[in-house]
């Protein structure tokens, strides 16, 4: 038996790295979560079968609740939320490592390097666990997600982290002195609270992409405490996945990690944001369907506006409708769409969108110069020129997608509001660029149903349409009902021919 | 070789690896890469198994391990279920195959 239950180990962590290498494309992804899962399975049944493991009722007891509760968040979890569950997952994660770390040092009481291991999985850990569900209540806006900030914030945060180190460190020289644990344990909490309430919605990908690379470096270390390889690599892939990502995020967004934890984006730059009153030229959903339907390559750039609007279904009929049409149509995806790593693909994908329609942001800004009409729904500072532009804008240097060089520019929009950064966009009054006021979802309605997508409108439009509410067009709801009908029956006839 | 040391091996040249296959990762499985590494991190699961079954746990033992196995199981199955449920929505063309 003791040589089998080693082999299984190995083998878990061949299958968290081949799981990984298949998540390479969307075409392996399925095998590569059969993978992982088989990987988890053999590493706990190679730890079931240990033979320090005796007691077992307590262990299946806590299985089958966290079953209980993982089933249902699995299933019932709507994609646009999708984020706040992947918060609160590394909360349960990072609180499990530092529970884990706490027992040991308890029960054990281990030196030199193994308690600066668990000094380090305790303090990941715990800050982890109050700062994801932090991250958690700002995606879930059971808290406000702007910026919170309050004078000397970020002199009380380093210190807080500072004074944690100092008492992890002589923890770690003498652990013996018990007393001690606690206060490193406050501290670590409290850090983690703190850290994340100066952090506004537009830095949630980043910051969730950290602190996932932190829930895994805690693993690791965990896996040193108890002298177990496939924790260290396990904890390790995931670390450095999260640390992959945050970087890429915060490439994506020109700013350093120091500034996304101790800038207060937003907050510092709303007065660059007066609302000059400039003209712009807006358009009808007739004029903006008449434009689309006559070019030959559309651009779609979605925001989180988008998702907000529930208009990913409406953008998906919109892509039915032109690509019938002979219009070839991408999607421009910025790497920060939405609210977290890669979430605005998700959102298409559920919408039935192909995934080959969907483009990185280096794939698609060479090709914006040849696009007749460059759609804009609910995105605004990463088609904003003035990163480009304006060397003293506040996003200057953001990496954007280059929608302004697109023959035509249409941007569905509900007002001329600035976007997160707070700042006006240049891209409104451009000659080239029509400003489709209203909520998108109505907006997209409209555009589909000139499209001629409704060959024959419905008689009995009896308005029991789903929620709206737009002022500037008080009879779409009507319409609203119209178009989901008949766009479905047109769908269903064509597949026929 | 001290065990730590060996340990410091394993760990340096898995974050090698972890950092060439994720750079692999294409844009598109960004999210579901997460919520997988979610579930791998899951792994907590196996340390809490053995505070929670180790012969005389002490009582602190048993409280914390009990949640922590709680904690990583949730994260564990939901995370699985959830990378799946995900990418079974990327579909490369409509779906005509009826």
């Amino acid at each position: 038996m003791d040589s089998v239950l080693p082999a299984l180990y190995i083998l878990a962590a061949a299958g968290f790295i081949l799981a990984l290498k298949w998540m390479s494309s969307p075409a392996t992804a399925r095998r590569g979560v059969m993978a992982g899962e088989a990987g988890m399975l053999l590493a706990v049944i190679g730890t079931l079968l240990r033979y320090e493991v005796v007691n077992y009722q307590w262990i299946f007891i806590a299985f089958f609740l966290g079953l209980a509760v993982g089933v249902p968040i699995a299933y019932l979890t709507p994609m646009t939320a999708v984020p706040q569950r992947t918060a609160i997952s590394h909360a349960f994660g990072a609180l499990a490592a530092a529970l884990i770390g706490t027992a040991e040092y308890y029960r054990h009481m281990p030196h030199g390097f193994t308690m600066g291991a668990l000094v380090l999985e305790t303090l990941l850990g715990f800050l982890t666990f109050t700062a994801s569900l932090m991250a958690f209540a700002k995606l879930q806006e059971l808290l406000p997600t702007r910026p919170m900030t309050y004078r000397g914030q970020n002199l009380v945060n380093v210190s807080l982290f500072g004074l944690a180190v100092v008492v992890g460190v002589a923890l770690v020289i003498s652990p013996e002195q018990t007393w001690m644990f606690p206060i490193f344990m406050t501290l670590a909490l409290l850090f983690g609270f703190l850290l994340i309430i100066p952090i506004g919605g537009a830095d949630m990908p980043t910051v969730i992409a950290l602190l996932n690379s932190y829930a895994g470096l805690s693993a690791s270390a965990m896996g040193f405490v108890l002298d177990n390889n496939l924790l260290i690599i396990a904890g390790a892939l995931d670390g450095s996945s999260g640390l992959i990502l945050s970087i890429i995020m915060s490439r994506a967004m020109n700013r350093s990690f120091t500034n996304i934890l101790f800038g207060a984006f937003g907050q510092l730059h709303t007065s660059a944001a007066q609302a000059t009153a400039r003209p712009v030229h807006s358009a009808t959903p007739e004029e903006a369907a008449e434009i689309l339907d006559s070019a030959r390559t559309v651009i779609v750039v979605p925001g989180y506006g988008m998702a907000v609007a529930q208009a990913q279904h409406k953008l998906r009929e919109l892509l039915d409708a032109l690509t019938r049409r002979g219009v070839d149509v991408k999607f421009a995806i910025h790497p920060v769409a939405g609210r977290m790593p890669g979430h605005m693909n998700v959102l298409l994908a559920e919408a039935d969108v192909p995934y080959d329609k969907l483009f990185a942001m280096d794939e698609i800004n060479s090709e914006f110069p040849m696009a007749d009409v460059a759609l804009i729904i609910g995105a605004n500072d990463v088609v904003n020129p003035a990163a480009q532009t304006d060397k003293n804008s506040p996003i200057a240097g953001m990496p954007i997608l280059e929608a302004y060089k697109a023959r035509t520019v249409m941007v569905i929009k509900r007002s001329l509001s600035p976007g997160f950064a707070g700042i006006d966009n240049d891209l409104y009054y451009m000659d080239k660029t029509l400003m489709l006021f209203g909520d998108a979802k109505s907006v997209l309605t409209s555009i589909v149903k000139e499209l001629g997508a409704v060959p024959r409108a419905v008689e009995n439009g009896n308005g029991d349409a789903p929620h709206f509410h737009d002022a500037r067009m008080p009879d779409a709801t009507g319409k609203l009902q119209d178009s989901n009908l008949s766009t479905f029956s047109t769908r269903t006839a064509e597949k026929k021919v | 070789m001290k065990s730590y040391e060996f340990g410091l091996w394993v760990f340096m040249l898995a974050v090698f690896l972890g950092f060439e296959l994720i750079r692999r990762v294409s844009p598109l499985l960004h999210t579901p890469l997460m919520s997988l590494t979610n579930a791998i991190s899951a792994i907590s699961v196996v340390g809490a198994i053995l505070i929670t079954g180790e012969k005389d746990a002490p009582s602190l033992s048993l409280v914390l391990g009990f949640i922590a196995i709680f904690a990583s199981t949730t994260n564990l199955v939901s995370g699985y279920l959830i990378t799946d449920r995900i990418i079974k929505m990327f579909k490369k063309r409509e779906p005509e195959k009826k």
